[in-house]
């Protein structure tokens, strides 16, 4: 059989399922690919032993009837994993192993899967590029300068690597629709509330999301039936029936309605973005959809309004980290207040100090009106741009990004330059709504571009099937040398 | 200090100064599980064994609320007269502190669940009502325990995430023993509905205390301080006489009074600064993304109303009203519920009047010997009701009463079972008295001659005499009868 780990998870599925391959075959591929692997970074921890001993015990005993029967998944290390150490990409869990396992790699399991390892990431999400992790930088396999994106980055390399079939990531501004555009896979945010954020390493409450990242439509269809459901453990959890997205795909798009935001249209914005743009409007209307000319005013606010909303939740969220209960406690100190400020600041990377300290300026008395409260109004005001648009149009399409993978270190130091890196992303987060980017060409550097589908609530079917038939006509073929196994 | 007209008022050198005080009272909630974990709520328990992820903040955990602890802060709310907000906001106010596990306290800030209400007091001198500013949820903290160890602080998290309301008032109270009479009546009100035990040795009722002075017939209040989680009546009354009186010197001193938190030393019987205004908590509060805002249902609250227990002023009407009891005796009997419902047990079936005065009397003072709640009295209401029941059908005397019921206290025995082993029944039977009596006249014929001549003390004597002849069972009564027929 030709090498395995290229396929599709839908095919690997399907030839497990009729006994094509056996699981401990297959996840002895991906290992062999995990251990030939000397410089992307992807993984923080290896779980080949374990996998492997799953795959057996399901090879022994297999139960055909699930969605993902038998196959090994590398999750980013932000869910936290039974009996698996999870760091999320920081020094100040770097020994912390939970005893629980969250509701997203649980509903995993239950559907025959079982855990490869757990994959690099920005820490505490907090990044862009992957840069931030305390385990060091992820690089993207399309060219061993470039930066995979994040914060899903590990995920999102590994994927492209074929080191692992297909990942999932959590998105809280664009950590799985850009380092998806970066790598040339597909990533979906699904709708707030529709996977469960239990057991998942918070970074900002409102805006965090899990979901699927895959190397076709197909999959991540599969994947998100996998992942979504009701979980009464998660008060933001929405309470309805589960859906069969794979079964229900379709790349029959005739007569919907996709708008085109003009704000998306940024200054600086690559002429090789704009060319994408353009090209994707021309396939949604080769497949008979129609293009509608959209306004979403008030999106030149949506990244200033993440960068208040998104770091006053953090600074809130990450207090728990003080070396009291678990994970890093600095050894230096001669009291309480000594201890918490050493451990947290041998605890925590630069970029996520600079969020704590944003975060907490904002909601700062004498602060908090004019920039949280403001925040908050504006959210809104995206909302209901979204709500609005959505009244004449069935999905609106952007590029992911406004630029292909960028250098390592290019804009480490720039943060300014680096958060303008979510402007296409940030404002689905902060209106609640799904969206997926899905490869769609390249730049002229042979670097991946991806086009961004945003849909309406809980309505991540429709964006499925548009992209689809946006995937069966664009036809990205990701074609890596690969170098990082020399 | 003087009580004029009932008024507290301080004496200082310059003049006289009021006392304004409003209480910040943290309530447990009566609840099998904390406000958003399923952990127990059960007191003294080993140290951490009552606590979940999510009470110990571990990563990923979310809140999930407890609809019970919901429904037991809108039972209270209704039963302090108060709006309740259909709409209500958690929010999570940040501080670091070892026993916060979460680096934040899950409360409720600009829309708590409870608003306006008010509470009515029964002081000596008159009702007084007492405004309620607001009710909200909230969680505890845990405890850090400093005393183990010389060097170390161990911290155990059974507390943490324990649902509490938090109960204000408005700056009404003006002394000491309004705030005693206020505490009461709140932690009264909370017992009858079962929404809090009012335990305060297990620290269930816990208060803040703000305090201000003003110059009598001032109308503006002065600066506030604040004394932080003070855990009885006892020690709330110490601190408000010390401060006030800390608070006059002051001003009297031509000093200005700093807004600050004070605590209070139990030992020094003195307040002293905590932290002042400027180095007051920036808490950062905002609303818990973790949680969505709580939207009631009117028809539940509706229900929660409907379904409402008999509260005391209610039962204090009627007990007035049923049984012709003062208003300082219907006050007295409600005050606990257990009381009221020990004191409509005793009455069913036994005499109103002898029930209230034993009741209030000499089982009060057995309980209050033993430091005992009424339903951990031996003398049950039934016991008790057979007890006076004795008395009223007299086969036994008051007198006799007494005797039983010392015996009852101790040894929680029927008073039935008691009278016939002792045989302390009285002597009824009038032959059986005209024996007696005609054996004490005719031993003492000397005497009742005196007493037909005009000694009438002497009548007591023969009495006396009856009643050692007869082991103090003559029917006292019948005695008195016989005895007046035959000194004719």
């Amino acid at each position: 059989m030709s090498d395995i780990t290229k396929r599709s998870l839908t095919e690997i599925v399907d030839l497990i399922k009729k006994k094509e391959i056996k699981s401990e075959e297959l996840t002895q591929s991906f290992i062999n690919n995990i251990n030939s692997d000397k410089k992307l970074n992807t993984f923080i921890t290896n779980c080949s032993e374990q996998a492997l001993e799953k795959a057996k015990n399901f090879d022994e005993n297999p139960n055909y009837e699930s969605l993902l029967s038998g196959v090994p998944i590398a999750v980013k290390d932000l869910f936290c994993t039974q009996s698996v150490k999870t760091t999320a990409g920081s020094k100040m869990l770097e020994n912390f192993i939970p005893n629980y396992e969250s509701t997203i790699t649980s509903n995993l399991w239950k559907e025959g899967a079982f855990l490869l390892g757990k994959l690099n990431c920005d820490e505490y999400a907090m990044g862009s590029s992957n840069e931030t992790s305390y385990y060091g930088n992820v690089i993207n396999p399309i060219a061993e300068n470039t930066v995979p994106g994040g914060s899903s980055g590990g995920s999102a390399s590994a994927l492209a690597a074929n080191l692992t079939p297909t990942t999932i990531g959590t998105d809280t501004g664009g950590s799985i629709r850009q380092p998806a555009s970066f790598t040339g896979t597909v990533g979906l945010k699904p709708t707030y509330g529709l996977c469960s954020r239990w057991g998942i390493v918070a970074f900002a409450s409102s805006l965090d999301q899990a979901g699927p990242m895959t190397k076709t439509v197909e999959d991540c269809a599969l994947m998100l039936e996998a992942m979504a459901g009701f979980d009464e453990k998660d008060s933001t959890s929405i309470n309805k029936n589960k859906e069969n997205y794979s079964k229900k795909l379709t790349n029959n798009i005739r007569g919907l309605k996709i708008g085109i935001p003009k704000e998306y249209r940024v200054d600086e914005m690559p002429k090789e973005i704009d060319q994408l743009w353009e090209k994707g409007k021309k396939i949604l209307k080769e497949s008979g959809a129609e293009i509608i000319d959209i306004s979403l005013p008030h999106t030149k606010y949506a990244l200033p309004t993440y960068y208040i909303v998104a770091p006053a939740e953090a600074s809130s969220n990450l207090a728990r980290y003080d070396g009291v209960k678990y994970g890093f406690r600095s050894s230096k100190g001669n009291n309480l207040i000594e201890m918490y400020e050493n451990t947290r600041s041998e605890g925590f990377g630069d970029e996520v100090k600079r969020r704590i300290l944003i975060g907490t300026y904002v909601l700062s008395s004498g602060y908090y009106d004019a920039y949280y409260i403001k925040a908050q109004k504006i959210r809104q005001l995206i909302k209901s741009d979204f709500d609005q648009s959505f009244k004449k149009v069935d999905a609106i399409l952007t590029p992911s990004t406004p630029s292909s993978a960028f250098k390592i270190g290019e804009k480490k130091d720039d943060p300014i330059s680096m958060y303008l890196n979510d402007i296409f992303t940030v404002p689905v987060n902060l209106a609640g709504i799904p969206a997926i980017s899905i490869p769609a060409g390249t730049d002229s550097n042979n670097y991946p571009l991806g086009l961004q589908f945003i849909g309406k609530p809980l309505d991540e079917q429709k964006l499925l099937n548009i992209a689809f038939a946006a995937e069966k006509k664009i036809n990205f073929k990701q074609n890596l040398q690969r170098w990082w196994e020399k | 200090m003087s009580k004029e007209n009932n008024k507290y008022l301080i004496n200082g050198e310059k003049g006289k100064w009021e006392v304004v005080i409003g209480l910040e009272v943290h309530a447990q909630v009566t609840s099998n599980s904390k406000l958003f974990s399923g952990s127990s709520t059960k007191f003294g328990a080993e140290p951490n064994t009552q606590v979940s992820l999510v009470d110990s903040a571990f990563p990923g955990m979310l809140p999930v609320i407890n609809e019970y602890c919901v429904q037991q802060a809108v039972k209270t709310g209704l039963g302090l007269n108060a709006k309740i907000n259909t709409y209500s906001v958690f929010d999570r106010k940040n501080y670091f502190y070892a026993d916060l596990p979460q680096g934040y306290q899950i409360s409720q800030y600009k829309n708590p669940i409870v608003g306006e209400g008010k509470i009515t007091l029964d002081l000596a001198e008159g009702p007084k009502t007492i405004g309620i500013e607001r009710l909200h949820l909230e969680q505890d903290a845990g405890k850090s325990i400093h005393d183990l160890d010389p060097s170390n602080t161990y911290v155990d998290l059974n507390r943490s995430g324990v649902a509490l309301m938090e109960i204000v008032s408005k700056p009404d109270l003006r002394s000491p023993d309004e705030v005693n009479a206020y505490i009461k009546k709140l932690r009264s009100i909370m017992r009858y509905l079962g929404t809090c035990d009012g335990n305060m040795q297990e620290g269930s009722l816990r208060a803040d205390v703000n305090i201000s002075v003003r110059k009598e017939g001032d109308k503006k209040l002065g600066t506030r301080c604040e004394i932080k989680n003070v855990n009885s009546i006892k020690f709330m009354q110490m601190a408000i006489t010390y401060e006030a009186q800390r608070q006059v010197e002051l001003l009297e001193s031509g000093k200005t009074i700093d807004q600050e938190t004070r605590l209070f030393d139990t030992k020094k019987n003195e307040t002293r600064s905590m932290r002042s205004k400027e180095d007051a908590h920036d808490y950062r509060y905002f609303p818990d993304p973790d949680l969505l805002p709580l939207n009631l249902d009117k028809k539940l609250i509706e229900s929660l109303k409907k379904n409402l227990p008999e509260l005391p002023d209610q039962k204090k009407e009627r007990f007035i009203k049923d049984y012709s009891l003062t208003t300082y005796e219907a006050n007295v009997l409600v005050a606990e519920k257990e009381t009221s419902d020990y004191f409509e047990e005793v009455v069913k079936t036994s005499d109103i009047k002898l029930a209230k005065n034993w009741i209030m009397g000499d089982l009060f003072a057995s309980l209050n010997n033993k430091n005992i709640s009424i339903s951990q009295s031996p003398v049950t209401a039934k016991k008790m009701s057979q007890l006076i029941n004795s008395i009223s059908t007299g086969v036994i005397s008051g007198r006799t009463a007494k005797e039983v019921f010392e015996e009852m206290k101790e040894t929680g025995e029927e008073p039935n079972k008691i009278i016939e082993q002792k045989g302390l029944q009285q002597k009824s039977d009038p032959k059986e008295l005209e024996k007696i009596i005609d054996k004490i006249l005719t031993d003492n014929i000397d005497k009742v001659d005196q007493y037909k001549s005009g000694k009438d003390k002497l009548f007591g004597f023969f009495v006396g005499q009856v009643m050692k002849f007869s082991g103090g069972k003559a029917n006292p009564q019948l005695v008195n009868e016989i005895l007046k027929k035959k000194l004719k």
